[in-house]
């Protein structure tokens, strides 16, 4: 069977297995709905949480990302993992004794404030649709390089899967479809990386191989790497060449952020205990710990294997994937010295994205109208195809390539699950049922819930169809106003019984406007900023500018509560009683 | 302990608040140190150091700060229980 078919039925498969989930675990209550009804086991709850928190994004991209990175590549790393350990120490176990469904609930309640919680709505929604367009075009490109598919049939048929097992399973579905997703996933990221560090260093474990010596020789491979690059004119993989504070920025603002990301925190509400809250997110991170200790080694390997495949070597001899990925146009070569051998090195070599012309050139390579840059490199090359190259580059059979394909479309839908329930939650739950509608009884709210899910879904995918350049640009924001508006008010409504509503919503709208604001100047094309160094704030990129209006929310927030109301004493309770994981009054 | 006398119950909330904030210092430090403090301020330092076929600062920056932060959160869920169960306040 060739590699297509085998393609079909595996992702055949898992699409019947998530649907199979959906309908054994059907929601029946509000309860289920939002929170999964707080059954859900700590381990459970870990793989649910990795399969919701690792995206397309990670799946596909990070190992490329850091592929040509290098070092720089360690803010993703430390970045999507550190906040966890913020996220266990620091919310998790107060939120789940806090008991309610959603973010915004927290938010409105601590802060006695119908306003506190729909500023909180609009940041969750403005951070979930941010990250769930990009989750719908990780889908189609997927199906289209899998399955020969026109993308936008790819993100329907995504869409079409993920409405059956969101709007019918609520929570609960989405909770066990998650659990399954991981397994599919994480096992489709490791059997080509356990090839490939065989291949390349005869160690079958990527995180050992990494630091072992390349295969043939005595020497390591990260040294053979650095010294590939160098050669060729690039900085050295293990050095970076961003500067030190963006580093730091960037790495904090990733952290914060995904602290404050809803869909993750939410996750969090489904364990039966606090005890159980705080172990979930050990698991959690272990299980996502074993995709991002492995993205490291796939990135530096395949970025090897790639110098050594096509540098200095004749287009008609370079290997069948760089053609099929020709084909597919996320590689691109262009003879600019007529040699028919393909030359490597650091710069764009052309002008713009690829624009391929009609017909091919004297070797058979596609034609391209770009003009070419003064560089010496030839070769355009899209960062997305180190993992799901792998494969191929590696030799692997048909199976391999298959189940790749149904890991990437696994995590892509896992995370625009997640996301879609936080965004239809808010809507039933946090606008309806407790801002404007409190009059409604639970069986309207959940149909209100479902009916939400179906049109965010809708928006998703008309999102995933259509990618808006700017957004595409600014997966930063996500994270950035998770970072600035979400986060502290969580943190401080724990610590600090001092922060009232005044100081808690001055404060969000302080870090929210602040980072928005920064954000749009630089990435969007209507100001005609330039981004970069010299005119940063601090020196700290878009990407980075989170930590600043984290900072300034803390400060907002403080300065205001100083100068107002103090907390009322009820509140003062609640908070009393949400650090306590027993009810000490019931005790007592 | 007397879980009859209310004013004993509300010191065993202060002390169990104590402990925990000064658990989370500590374990948080450890985080910070791992990751900002090897994997980016001090990198370059630690790059002079080898280990196998890595150099100290690029590994802790690329795999030792996410292990070490596995490590933290269980050693923290571990401690926490133990502290729940000698005040008496936990959900165990």
């Amino acid at each position: 069977m060739d590699a297509q078919t085998l393609t079909f039925i595996f992702v055949g498969l898992s699409f019947a297995l998530y649907i199979g989930i959906a309908i054994w675990s059907r929601a029946g209550s509000t309860s289920e709905f939002y929170v999964a009804g707080g059954h859900v086991h700590p381990i459970a709850n870990g793989m649910a949480t990795a399969a919701d928190w690792m995206s397309a994004a990670s799946f596909i991209s990070m190992a490329g990302i850091i592929a040509f990175a290098g070092y720089d590549g360690s803010v993703y790393l430390m970045g999507w993992t550190g906040g966890y350990v913020l996220l266990a120490l620091l919310l998790a176990p107060y939120l789940r004794k806090f008991g309610q469904f959603t973010v915004p609930d927290f938010i409105g309640e601590r802060y006695y404030s119908k306003a506190a919680r729909v500023v909180a709505v609009i940041c969750l929604i403005v951070v979930s649709f941010t990250y769930i367009a990009g989750q719908m075009r990780g889908v189609g490109v997927v199906f289209s390089r899998f399955l020969d598919m026109p993308i936008q049939w790819g993100v329907v048929t995504g869409m079409g899967v993920v409405f059956f097992y969101a709007v019918l399973g609520g929570m609960k579905g989405i909770t066990y479809t998650q659990v399954a997703q991981y397994c599919v996933l994480i096992f489709a990221y490791l059997v080509p990386a356990i090839f490939i560090s065989m291949l390349m260093t005869g160690n079958p474990i990527p995180q050992l191989g990494l630091g072992a010596d390349a295969v043939g020789t005595s020497v390591p491979v990260l040294e053979k790497l650095d010294a590939a690059l160098v050669d060729l004119g690039f900085a050295a993989f293990t050095d970076g060449t961003k500067s030190k504070i963006d580093v730091f920025a960037i790495t904090l603002a990733l952290m914060v952020g995904t602290a404050g990301l809803p869909h993750v925190i939410v996750r969090f509400f489904t364990v039966p205990k606090v005890s159980d809250a705080r172990k979930s997110a050990g698991y959690a991170l272990a299980f996502i710990a074993i995709l991002y200790m492995t993205a490291p080694a796939v990135g530096a390997f395949a970025r090897l294997n790639f110098i050594e495949s096509v540098h200095e070597k004749s287009y008609a001899e370079a290997p069948g994937w760089v053609k099929g990925w020709e084909g597919i146009g996320l590689i691109a070569w262009l003879d600019k010295n007529g040699d028919g051998v393909i030359q490597y090195g650091p710069g764009a070599p052309f002008e713009g994205r690829p624009d391929y012309a009609e017909g091919v050139g004297a070797h058979g390579e596609r034609r391209l109208n770009n003009a070419p840059t003064a560089n010496e490199n030839e070769i355009h090359v899209d960062r997305d195809i180190m993992v799901l190259a792998n494969p191929e580059i590696a030799q692997l059979p048909g199976w391999v390539i298959a189940l790749v394909a149904a890991g990437g479309v696994a995590a892509a839908l896992s995370t625009a699950a997640g996301l879609l329930l936080v965004i239809s939650t808010a809507i039933s739950h946090d606008l309806l049922k407790r801002t404007f509608r409190p009059q409604i009884t639970e069986k309207t709210e959940l149909r209100a819930a479902r009916g939400a899910a179906a049109a965010a879904i809708l928006v998703a995918g008309y999102l995933g169809i259509n990618p808006p350049g700017f957004v595409a640009q600014v997966v930063a924001l996500a994270f950035g106003l998770a970072a600035a508006s979400l986060f502290p008010a969580i943190l401080m409504g724990i610590f600090f019984k001092r922060i009232n509503r005044e100081g808690a919503v001055a404060g969000m709208v302080a870090g929210l406007v602040f980072t928005l604001a920064y954000i749009i100047w630089f990435k969007s094309p209507w100001f005609g900023a330039v981004d970069s160094a010299e005119q940063w704030l601090f020196g700290i990129s878009p990407e980075g500018i989170g930590v600043i209006g984290m900072t300034l929310n803390f400060a907002v927030a403080v300065a205001v509560s100083c100068f107002t109301a103090p907390t009322p004493a009820g509140v003062r309770a609640m908070v009393d009683d949400i650090r306590m994981p027993s009810s000490v009054k019931a005790e007592a | 302990m007397n879980k009859e006398n209310p004013a004993k119950t509300g010191d065993r909330a202060a002390a169990y608040w104590r402990e925990n904030v000064k658990l989370l210092c500590i374990l948080l430090a450890i985080w910070f140190a791992v990751s900002f403090g090897a994997g980016v301020l001090f990198v370059e330092a630690l790059n002079t150091i080898r280990i196998g076929g890595f150099k100290l600062g690029f590994w802790f920056a690329q795999q030792g700060s996410i292990i070490t932060f596995v490590i933290l959160i269980f050693v923290y869920a571990a401690h926490m229980s133990a502290i729940e169960k000698r005040l008496g306040v936990g959900d165990e």
